[in-house]
């Protein structure tokens, strides 16, 4: 019962450490994954307090179909969360002419 | 000013579902005597290996007590699953390759997924056949197959859905439901009533229409996952 309680805690605080990382983060890459890895603990919590109907759908749906639906959606934006404010601007041109010149 | 309104936000939240929750002793016992039920739980906890002979009383309370609103959860999906098709779907020309993945994925990645490929399948139709001994059921059995599909669009460049099949194999598991319901309606009182035998508790064939429908669901809701996904990576570039 103990090491039951132990457990669920240290889950508890680990979840609550990736979110806020989730959140924070500016690669929104990263912060996709993090969410995966959020559902990840958030379907062994679940498990652990005796409800594997909803670990189930939490592990098929949450790790793999929408972390792959995010990955998707950025793969066709853009990755960096101040990229997006920026190509709002009339600046989108230059950051091409920015990329060409690199490339 | 943002920050102060966010935390103002936060502090009302955090009150709301502090009170309510507040009130329950920690680790109590809500749901009482379960011989003699006076909570709705208690009544499903100790009806349902009687009345309906379903081990799963989580499958019982969602197919059977509460079927109605599994039905409605279905149409939503289905509803979602038709909104990302009108918007993103594209019909490929020939030959066409899906745009969104670029590189040939690793020989490792292909072969590897080629494998496990049919042992998901087959775990995906055993946790929606099982759904009435076992955990899971319908929505997740359709969640595991359409992962098994995801897996072999990422690996091969020209594995595709096929969505002829895919509409019909949704639309039957649709029709399946409803007219399995209107069955319980003809048959009995109510629609989704049971009028199917009930058989033993723990048997495959026991539970009368719940494998059923959780079958019909399993299908429909892998086909509008898998669909979604070869829709969404079909998408071309500007």
């Amino acid at each position: 019962m103990e090491l039951f309680l132990i457990s669920v805690i240290i889950l508890a605080v680990l979840l609550l450490a990736v979110a806020v990382y989730a959140v924070m983060q500016k690669d929104l890459l990263y912060a996709t994954i993090a969410t995966g890895i959020i559902s990840l603990i958030l379907s062994v919590l679940f498990f652990l307090l005796q409800a594997p109907d909803v670990a189930l759908t939490e592990a098929a749906i949450g790790i793999a179909l929408t972390t792959i639906i995010f990955v998707i959606t950025i793969r066709n934006t853009s990755r960096r969360e101040d990229e997006i404010l920026i190509t709002q601007e009339s600046e989108a041109s230059k950051i091409d002419d920015k990329v060409k010149a690199n490339m | 000013m943002k920050k102060l309104l966010v935390l103002l936000l936060l502090a009302v939240v955090g009150y709301s579902l502090y009170k309510p929750l507040s009130q329950v002793e920690f680790g109590a016992d809500r749901i009482g005597d379960i011989e003699n039920p006076t909570t709705v739980g208690a009544y499903y906890l100790s009806h349902t290996p009687s009345d309906l002979s379903v081990a799963n009383v989580i499958t019982a309370i969602v197919v059977n007590y509460r079927g109605f609103d599994t039905l409605g959860e279905v149409s939503v999906l289905f509803l979602a699953a038709t909104g990302i098709g009108s918007i993103l779907y594209r019909r490929r020309k020939e030959g066409e390759h899906s745009e969104t993945i670029t590189q040939p994925s690793s020989q490792l990645l292909q072969a590897g997924a080629k494998l496990i490929y049919p042992a998901i399948l087959v775990l995906g139709a055993y946790v929606f056949i099982h759904g009435h001994l076992t955990p899971g059921g319908g929505f997740q059995g359709g969640a595991i197959i359409a992962t098994g599909f995801l897996l072999m669009m990422m690996s091969y460049k020209d594995f595709h859905m096929n969505h002829t099949v895919l509409t019909w194999v949704e639309s039957l598991a649709g029709i399946t439901f409803v007219s399995v319901g209107i069955g319980g309606l003809i048959v009995g009182k109510t629609f989704l009533e049971n009028f199917l035998a009930i058989g033993t508790l723990n048997d495959l064939f026991s539970g009368g229409i719940i494998p059923i429908i959780y079958i019909a669901v399993g299908f429909k809701v892998a086909a509008e996952l898998a669909g979604v996904l070869d829709t969404l990576l079909s998408i071309k570039e500007k």
